[in-house]
């Protein structure tokens, strides 16, 4: 089959000495950095974005495949370990794993997750091999209007399900809308939002926007709060491995992490938060040990974790086949390709399938190295916990700095930095969710000027987005999905008044 | 504030002063895009010219600015947390000063090293020589790695030229 020989290729391409050096590094400093407190996988990709800069596009991309899961493996750790989930995908991980830990049980808690893990970012990865030449086949029909229909599910979906009110998620998205309009428009060279400043006419920066609401924006934010939180870092007693009994208490919760993983992931349907608390409610429903839940049971880590690693999977599955982005990581990952010159898609496929396959390869390599790797090396990750959390945060924010003046060493860039600091700080402390700005920025120019194309076709009639069926049905999903939550919202306060 | 929510939200207890500004900043924000939309000046024959996205953010962003003034004179669900802002400014002037070094070509080392002091400082540690010491280390480390090994261009002044 093709998929088979594609497969074998990237392979090929994937097990070359150089590129599992690549892979390795970027597993090593994945973990190094996602395991700090505070830094999510997003951060961990935008924060290693420059170190990727001089390498060849497929090395690098390699590199960024080890990169992701390393920062959710690191993740994970310190969820388990100091109960500080840096997203909140790893919400769920924690709610048990700290659990666990504090109950001298750390050891399995972070087996269970890394095997877990493991199993289902390698079915999830075969899940991506085997969708995706599917998918791109289908993308290939897709016109502009399609796609520009599609951005729009995703827009509403991302804004919807991040954050807890839809006004607060659409704000975020509508903010990053305005960031991404920034700089010269490409199909007519007019400057827009630049006022004036050279520097602005190239548009925003994804990893400057990032780094600065990410990094920036969470050590300000963690700095004004810090007389209020302690953090105690849990010791790991005792054995690191399972017993026969947590074995047999995780796989199935492992396979149904997958199962609700996946799906979710590659439909955009926003990030892993839904899964996990999915996976999380099934896990506490279907367990024998019911009087272990919220006191540390197993089942509780190994069912989230598992789903969150197949849902990020699954989210490579739309950014590949069709450039779209549906989490601020795989925003991240397409900042990535954007470096190159790459526009992921159905085209990329056809044109570079060495690169593309040799990413999905890396991504099974990645996995093994994980797994190798973190389980001995835990003791190491650990100590890095115990860096204190001034010379942390210090160190962090000359990491973050540093990326941007690699990138663009000029003082209106760093300002740029500095405000998006203050933006993510605002934007905490008042409950907006952070995504949806990262994903309008670098979806918000590719919807115009998808739109802005269907409408060229059309000769200017705006019925061309209802005439094609496909994005008829997305228009229709995503107006539903946008109306629904306040029209519940609305029933359920009517109830009640009933009352 | 919570308190007078939960007994019903007494009148003017329960309007969320900072989200009303952030509905005002939105509107603001929308004003801007539109005033400079109608600025632009492009043909296009067929189709949107590049006015049109700007207009309809600007319309949404319209809307969430009344969403989010409603919101907040319905009264903050939330109760903030009470906040220590002067680390946050501390952390802000290490930035202001970092990049003025970067701008008048101080180089990279100098400015990281005061980067690192300011945040350190602003975590509650208390040892600036020292913290100044470990920064000024841990930025010659980095320059070198990135701009020998990676051959990164980063900003030299003239400590840097030294190397």
């Amino acid at each position: 089959m093709d998929t088979f020989a594609a497969l074998a290729n990237g392979m090929a391409v994937a097990l070359q000495p150089m590129n599992l050096v690549f892979a390795m590094v970027g597993v090593l400093l994945g973990t190094m950095v996602g395991v700090l407190p505070g830094i999510g996988p997003a951060l961990t990709v935008a924060l290693l974005l420059p170190v990727t800069y001089k390498l060849d596009p497929g090395g690098s991309l390699i590199m960024f495949a080890g990169i992701y899961y390393g920062g959710m493996y690191g993740g994970s750790t310190t969820a388990i370990l100091i109960n500080t989930p840096g997203e909140s995908a790893s919400m769920a991980t924690a709610l048990e794993g700290n659990k666990m830990a504090k109950a001298g049980r750390g050891g399995p808690a972070l087996a269970t997750a890394a095997i877990g893990s493991f199993v289902a970012g390698t079915l999830a990865t075969i899940g991506l091999a085997f969708v995706a030449p599917y998918l791109v086949e289908i993308a290939v029909k897709f016109g502009p209007e399609d796609y520009f229909a599609l951005m729009c599910v995703a827009f509403v979906t991302v804004s919807a399900t991040f954050g807890n009110s839809p006004v607060r998620g659409l704000t975020s998205l509508f903010i990053g809308l305005t960031l991404g309009l920034i700089g010269i428009d490409k199909l007519t060279g007019q400057p827009r939002l630049a006022f004036g400043v050279p520097e602005l006419l190239d548009g925003v920066e994804v990893t400057t926007l990032a780094v600065g609401l990410f990094a920036l924006g969470e050590a300000l934010y963690v700095a004004s709060r810090r007389h209020q939180i302690e953090e105690k870092i849990e010791a790991i007693r005792g054995s690191l491995w399972m017993t026969k009994q947590d074995w047999q208490r995780s796989w199935r919760p492992w396979l149904r992490g997958f199962c609700f993983g996946f799906p979710i992931g590659a439909l955009p349907a926003g990030g892993a938060e839904i899964p996990t608390f999915l996976s999380y409610s099934t896990e506490k429903r279907l367990t024998k040990h019911p009087e272990e839940f919220g006191k540390g049971a197993i089942e509780g880590v190994a069912g989230p974790e598992a789903a969150n690693n197949a849902s990020a999977a699954g989210t490579l599955v739309p950014l590949l086949t069709l450039g779209l982005p549906t989490s601020a990581t795989a925003a991240m990952m397409l900042a990535g390709f954007q470096q190159y010159g790459f526009n992921p898609g159905p085209l990329l496929f056809a044109d570079k399938p060495d690169l593309v396959w040799g990413l999905i390869a890396s991504l099974f390599i990645a996995n093994v190295m994980l797994l190798v790797l973190n389980l001995p090396l835990v003791g190491l990750w650990v100590r890095l916990l115990t860096i204190p959390q001034a010379w942390l945060y210090a160190g962090i924010l000359v990491f973050a700095t540093m990326g941007t003046i690699a990138a663009k060493p000029s003082v209106v860039e760093l300002t740029m930095l500095a405000a998006f600091g203050v933006m993510g700080f605002l934007m905490r402390r008042y409950d907006f969710p952070i995504a949806p700005v990262v994903v309008g920025l670098i979806l918000g120019p590719l919807a115009e000027s998808q739109l802005r194309r269907a409408l060229a076709i059309s000769l200017g009639d705006p019925m061309t987005l209802l005439q094609s069926p496909i994005s008829a049905t997305l228009l229709g999903i995503a107006l539903l999905a946008l109306v629904l939550p306040f029209v519940l919202k609305g029933m359920s306060r009517f109830r009640a008044n009933e009352d | 504030m919570s308190q007078a929510d939960s007994q019903g939200g007494q009148g003017r207890t329960g309007v969320d002063r900072a989200g009303v500004v952030i509905a005002i900043a939105l509107a603001l924000v929308a004003v801007v895009l539109v005033v400079d939309a109608l600025r632009i000046q492009a043909n296009v024959v067929y189709g949107l010219g590049p006015q049109a996205m700007p207009i309809i953010v600007a319309i949404g962003l319209a809307v969430l600015a009344a969403g989010n003034f409603v919101n907040a004179l319905r009264g903050g669900d939330a109760e903030r947390e009470d906040m220590d802002f002067r680390p946050v400014l501390l952390i802000l002037g290490g930035l202001a000063l970092m990049i003025a070094i970067i701008g008048l070509s101080g180089g990279f080392i100098p400015a990281m090293t005061v980067l690192f002091a300011a945040t350190a400082t602003a975590f509650g540690r208390r040892a600036i020589v020292a913290d100044l010491v470990i920064g000024f280390v841990m930025a010659t480390i980095i320059y070198l790695a990135f701009s020998k090994l990676l051959t990164l261009s980063l900003p030299a002044g003239p400590l840097e030229r030294l190397f």
